[in-house]
């Protein structure tokens, strides 16, 4: 039995990860995994022929740390604006190692420095939520990208 | 249909931008060079290992199917059923004995030949074909393969040269040390650009962007134009390999010679420097070696990722480029996890590549609705002759590009360099 209080808090981790990516707010982002985390991106052609090429691999929590200061000081990239719909929110009880296996849906919708703007990608969330001292964190996310062939470039996190 | 292309000067140190957006010159450019007298990379070997395994791709806007046949030979055959037009086989890859279209089960053999034609005699005598009808001239229409080194190629034209002689030494030296041993496919990564093409063959050949437009390379030291290297090319300058050698400038090197240009090596440090570590694994201590293979591949090692690189042109206004990232056989897990976490570098999100595509989007977007006249300059490295050169500032290669594309197109300039 999954208590009140923990869905609920894991349905907020879920709205604080697309608010932070849609509001530019990266490194706060980088807060909501645990320092033991895995974040990847993979294309599900890869997933469906069982081959490890991902997209984006974040081993641990100084991975990502790397990729935003890479992103915030040595990338360029186009001008746009993201919007992250989550939901279909499944959390699958507990995980192997503790805490919660959860899946969920995305649609990210994305706009250039014009006003114009399309569907960018879209796809499922896999992820591993534990309780920390302070609340829910992600210890895994892996973002499988239905659309995988990436219109224009991958910057910013899905 | 003539074009008429005025180049200015006969170096190529101009190109009209008019080329990379006229209707008339990417219907040509399918027809003289994608199905020319060229060879284009299609798949791995080592994507279809067994009889019956199957790929599908594209040459220009061309579908092409590959498949091993049961004696072992790989054929390519156009995708397109010889009755309706429809593509025969709708899967990227997969393994069959025998490809069947959909639409009204014409059916062929792995080599491509015409089998199969439901009720060709009709239903009780009644409907179905001619007499005369010939299943033997209705085949798949196949490409002529090479297989070198692992590596399948294809070609439309019967002229094409034997493959080895169109890459040339320097390209098959590239190609042997690149595939010394054999390969395990690690998988894929695909982008859509919303660019012309030939905007990123030019890319691939221009040296003097790379430490420029990605700043990650020279903030963490991974290729600096400081760097020993340089760009090599084969005779007739269609294809290009850029190379540069591991550890061989310093920071110091580095700050005097970018000078006002931000390098923040002292102030940014990577808390996991493992995505920056070279384990040398060939003769040579080259960290960076990417060739480009005319029309449409590229061949990468950067450290320890290793990848080819296909175009497929869409139109005049996008292409989509597929990575196809591999390790080696005998590659222990060790060594697998090296390369894909070295995989960050590149693709899509690719830390030092991610670039390419916005530049090339903002390239072609600010060039549209040009006059004949308008033209971009290509003068890095000297005007004039076109030749290799043993350091890295230089786009010299993006003029061996356009002179065998215009000698395929037929379009030369009075006088043309080769």
């Amino acid at each position: 039995m999954i208590s009140v209080e923990h869905r609920l808090a894991i349905d907020d981790l879920f709205a604080d990860y697309g608010a932070y990516l849609d509001g530019d707010r990266l490194e706060d982002w980088v807060e909501l995994f645990v320092e033991d985390c895995v974040y990847k991106i993979l294309p599900r052609e890869n997933v469906s022929l069982d081959l490890p090429v991902s997209l984006i691999l974040c081993e641990n929590k100084n991975m990502l740390r790397d990729r935003t200061v890479s992103l915030r000081q040595a990338n360029e990239y186009s001008v746009h604006t993201d919007k992250h719909l989550i939901s279909n929110v499944r959390i699958k009880g507990p995980a192997a190692a503790g805490g919660y296996a959860v899946e969920a849906n995305y649609a990210m919708y994305q706009a250039d420095n014009e006003g114009n703007g399309s569907l960018y990608s879209f796809g499922t969330y896999v992820d591993e939520v534990v309780f920390a001292g302070d609340g829910p964190k992600f210890r895994a996310k892996t973002v499988i990208v239905d659309n995988w062939s990436i219109p224009h470039m991958l910057s910013t996190p899905i | 249909m003539s074009l008429n292309v005025d180049w200015q000067r006969s170096d190529y140190s101009r190109v009209p931008y008019w080329l990379y957006h006229d209707a008339d010159v990417y219907a040509r450019e399918q027809d003289l060079i994608f199905r020319g007298p060229t060879w284009s990379y299609l798949c791995l070997e080592a994507e279809m290992p067994e009889p019956g395994d199957f790929r599908t791709t594209w040459v220009g806007d061309t579908p092409v199917l590959v498949n091993r046949d049961r004696d072992g030979a790989v054929h390519a055959m156009v995708n397109r059923c010889a009755h309706r037009g429809a593509a025969v086989c709708r899967h990227a890859r997969g393994n069959t004995k025998v490809h069947t279209c959909i639409y009204h089960r014409w059916s062929y053999d792995l080599s491509g030949d015409l089998i199969g034609i439901p009720f060709q005699r009709g239903i009780r005598g009644e409907g179905g074909m001619d007499d005369d009808f010939d299943k033997t001239q209705h085949g798949l229409r196949r490409l002529r393969v090479a297989c070198y080194k692992g590596i399948v190629f294809g070609t439309f034209s019967d002229a094409t040269e034997p493959i080895e002689d169109y890459l040339g030494p320097m390209m098959c030296g590239h190609i042997s040390r690149l595939m010394f041993k054999p390969l395990r496919v690690l998988g894929y990564q695909r982008q859509t650009i919303h660019g012309n093409w030939k905007l990123y063959l030019e890319n691939l050949r221009d040296t003097y962007h790379a430490s420029l437009l990605h700043e990650f390379l020279v903030t963490f030291g991974l290729d600096r134009a400081t760097q020993k290297g340089g760009v090599e090319m084969d005779a007739r300058h269609r294809h290009n390999l850029t190379y540069a050698h591991a550890g061989s400038d310093s920071d110091a090197d580095a700050k005097e010679a970018y000078g006002g240009h931000q390098l923040n090596s002292d102030k940014l440090t990577l808390r996991d420097p493992r995505l920056l570590e070279f384990r040398q694994e060939y003769e040579d201590d080259r960290n960076l070696a990417i060739s480009t293979m005319f029309p449409n591949a590229s061949f990468q090692q950067l450290n320890n990722s290793l990848a080819t690189r296909q175009i497929q042109s869409k139109g005049i206004d996008a292409f989509d480029l597929i990575w196809t990232y591999f390790g080696y056989a005998d590659d222990d897990q060790d060594m697998t996890d090296h390369r894909l976490r070295q995989l960050n570098l590149f693709g899509p999100g690719g830390l030092v590549s991610m670039e390419d595509a916005e530049a090339i989007e903002i390239a072609h977007r600010a060039s549209r609705h040009e006059g004949p006249s308008a033209a971009t300059v290509i003068e890095v490295g000297g005007k004039g002759e076109i030749s290799d050169r043993a350091y890295r500032v230089n786009d010299v290669p993006i003029r061996g590009f356009w002179s065998y594309y215009a000698e395929l197109m037929d379009i030369e300039p009075e006088g043309a360099v080769r």
